[in-house]
């Protein structure tokens, strides 16, 4: 047995040391292109860490948003950023000259990191050794909860509004990237039949894992914001091979699913706010379905959000021109 | 038994992945690197599941395991075809002796 855990111990320190080095790459890489590969080799290993802490939630949801989704964001906006207009090389040298960074403006930035550092270190040490955490007020109230994942049990019963925030903050993302403008055109790219036969054999399974990751979420690892960013991906292997969708569709039927999860939230909080007398406390017998509600509505919602949010500006249909 | 075969598949994996990583670090462009890592991937992966479905608990637990390899093939067979003709359109030539 000890020759596992030594070599367990090794394998986790060199995790940490590369998690550092990659970071470091990262924000010292000049070329964005490559900042944004390190990045998500970046949350790859994050990943690997949440399964070591075993957290195979946290762990879910890193390989899918963190590494895949974010990633294909920033080469979205990469993409469009070379689009734009490339800076002349010549006013990046001058630009660069004039900003002599004066003593002040380096010196205040050290000083402030060091007070971040000494603040984050006393916080550290200064925990408890042993501390049980909420962890046994979960297990209590596991029973009542509708499901047998506690992960499940505390981000949509227990702290479901939470949830419904969280619901929220993805619908403002998606507003704010539309309100900056940029009405797209669904334009078909040259369609690769490559591509477009992986997309045929990929999104199926895509949605069949989708469907499979949220029913599991209520007693193992899973969830809606799993289930939902499988989703998302299909989405965007979809838009990438030039999916050619109805535009009557991308009006209406798009919004409303795009605020189906926070809407049923908040529905199902305020039905239970006048028969319960508390929002979003479920009746036990009933908890287990409205979970499982929540979720698919969730579930739709973030993977149309995610999708949305990499296609970039607001579609354009017929109506708006 | 089982143990033994296990690590024999996982160690014959392991090889594979030592020698796509040496490919893509020792050859001389795009295409020729493409070409060490999806042969690496695909076989040395393959045997890495074979050895971890030997260990399974389940049928359906190593059913699993063989579909994460599928799709595995699946996508990176794509990719690297993508990849390839996206640097061709671009001109990056071919590395020629």
């Amino acid at each position: 047995m000890e020759a596992i855990d030594i070599a367990l111990g090794l394998f986790d320190l060199l995790l940490v040391f590369l998690l550092l080095w990659l970071a470091w790459l990262v924000m010292s890489s000049e070329d964005l292109f490559k900042a944004i590969v390190l990045f998500v080799a970046f949350g790859l290993l994050m990943a690997l860490v949440w399964v070591r802490l075993e957290a195979p939630d946290i762990a879910l949801a890193e390989a899918a948003i963190g590494a895949g989704l974010t990633g294909a964001l920033l080469m979205a906006a990469l993409d469009r950023l070379n689009a734009v207009k490339p800076m002349p090389a010549a006013a990046v040298v001058t630009s660069a000259k004039r900003e002599q960074p004066s003593l002040p403006s380096k010196v205040l930035p050290l000083v402030a990191l060091v007070l971040i550092v000494l603040g984050l270190g006393y916080a550290l040490l200064s925990l408890p050794d042993v501390a049980d955490g909420l962890v046994p007020n979960v297990k209590e109230q596991m029973a009542q909860s509708g499901v047998k994942n506690p992960v499940t049990a505390v981000l949509l019963n227990f702290r479901g509004y939470d949830t419904l925030l969280e619901m929220v903050v993805l619908l403002l993302a998606l507003l704010s990237v539309w309100s900056l403008g940029g009405v797209r055109k669904l334009s078909p790219r040259n369609t690769n039949p490559v591509l477009a036969s992986l997309c045929r054999v990929l999104v199926p399974v895509l949605i069949l894992v989708s469907c499979y990751l949220l029913w599991v979420g209520a007693d193992a690892p899973g969830g809606a914001f799993q289930a939902g960013s499988v989703l998302g991906a299909a989405g965007v292997l979809l838009l990438l091979s030039g999916w050619h969708v109805e535009q009557k569709i991308l009006l209406w039927p798009l919004r409303f699913i795009l605020v189906l999860g926070s809407g049923v939230f908040i529905i199902i909080a305020a039905v239970l706010f006048f028969t319960q007398g508390g929002l979003l406390t479920y009746p036990v017998a009933q908890a287990g379905w409205l979970i499982l509600l929540l979720e698919s509505a969730a579930t739709l919602s973030i993977g149309a959000t995610l999708a949305a949010l990499f296609f970039g500006g607001i579609p354009k249909s017929r109506v708006d021109q | 038994m089982i143990d033994f075969f296990s690590i024999l598949l996982l160690l014959a994996g392991a090889l594979f992945f030592l020698a796509g990583t040496v490919g893509l670090l020792r050859f001389p462009d795009l295409y020729t690197r493409l070409h060490a890592l999806t042969k690496a991937d695909n076989v040395g992966l393959g045997l890495m599941i074979a050895g971890l479905a030997l260990q399974a608990e389940s049928l359906s637990a190593a059913g699993k395991l063989v579909l994460i390899w599928g799709l595995v093939l699946l996508a990176g067979a794509s990719v690297a075809y993508l990849i390839a003709r996206g640097a061709l359109l671009r001109g990056v030539l071919p590395w020629k002796r």
